[in-house]
């Protein structure tokens, strides 16, 4: 069954005073390392040496998000595979929430990323909290009329 | 009787011209509803204000969890 949250999670247009203030979902990006359950750590370690995340994300062939692997999980065995290694169940956000809202929960917790995810656990993204804080702050300028508007 | 229903469902309902109505608090409304909907917020349901929705078409009614 659905209801708001469905339509707001699926990201479809919604019209009110705050409509146009910006979600997570808007800033959620793909370039994180991603590796199935049997990969073994140790091509997972290069990749992630390689990519602007210190992760990688474990995904099913459905892209539902399993578990996560940081980079000191990474320096082990290299023939275990990343089902072994991995923290399974990460915590993770819904596309609708606000920028701000998530920002404001990654600063509190000091954290630098969030990861975004459906209600069904498929992966939308990885969200920087940098963008995020910086996209919550224009907005509100936006809101306010300007930089010199009280 | 209300039917509870799906997004597929909604969307072939709001293809024929159902009504979408949100029952949730006004300022819940206010900060961002679907496209088209009207506020008819649960705590001041009544049969005069229900008077205002079109008896010739579907109503939709919903909230933050249920269509």
């Amino acid at each position: 069954m659905a209801g708001k949250v469905e339509w707001l999670v699926r990201q479809r247009p919604i019209e009110g005073e705050r409509a146009d203030e910006p979600k997570v979902g808007d800033y959620a990006r793909r370039d994180v390392v991603f590796a199935p359950l049997e990969e073994p750590v140790g091509t997972v370690r290069e990749r992630v040496a390689a990519s602007p995340y210190p992760f990688a994300l474990v995904l099913s062939p459905g892209d539902v998000l399993l578990g996560r692997l940081r980079a000191s999980q990474l320096d082990c065995d290299p023939t275990l595979a990343a089902a072994e290694v991995m923290e399974p169940g990460p915590s993770t956000v819904r596309p609708h929430r606000t920028a701000a809202g998530v920002a404001r929960q990654l600063a509190e917790r000091g954290l630098r990323w969030a990861i975004v995810t459906t209600p069904e656990g498929r992966l939308v993204g990885v969200a920087a909290r940098d963008e995020l804080e910086a996209a919550a702050t224009a907005y509100s300028v936006a809101r306010r009329g300007g930089p010199d508007e009280p | 009787m209300p039917i509870p229903i799906d997004l597929r469902r909604l969307d072939q309902l709001l293809a024929e011209g159902a009504q979408l109505v949100e029952v949730l608090p006004e300022a819940e409304y206010r900060e961002g509803h679907l496209p088209g909907a009207v506020s008819l917020p649960l705590k001041e349901l009544s049969a005069e204000r229900a008077r205002a929705l079109s008896r010739e078409r579907p109503v939709v009614v919903y909230c933050w969890d249920s269509l």
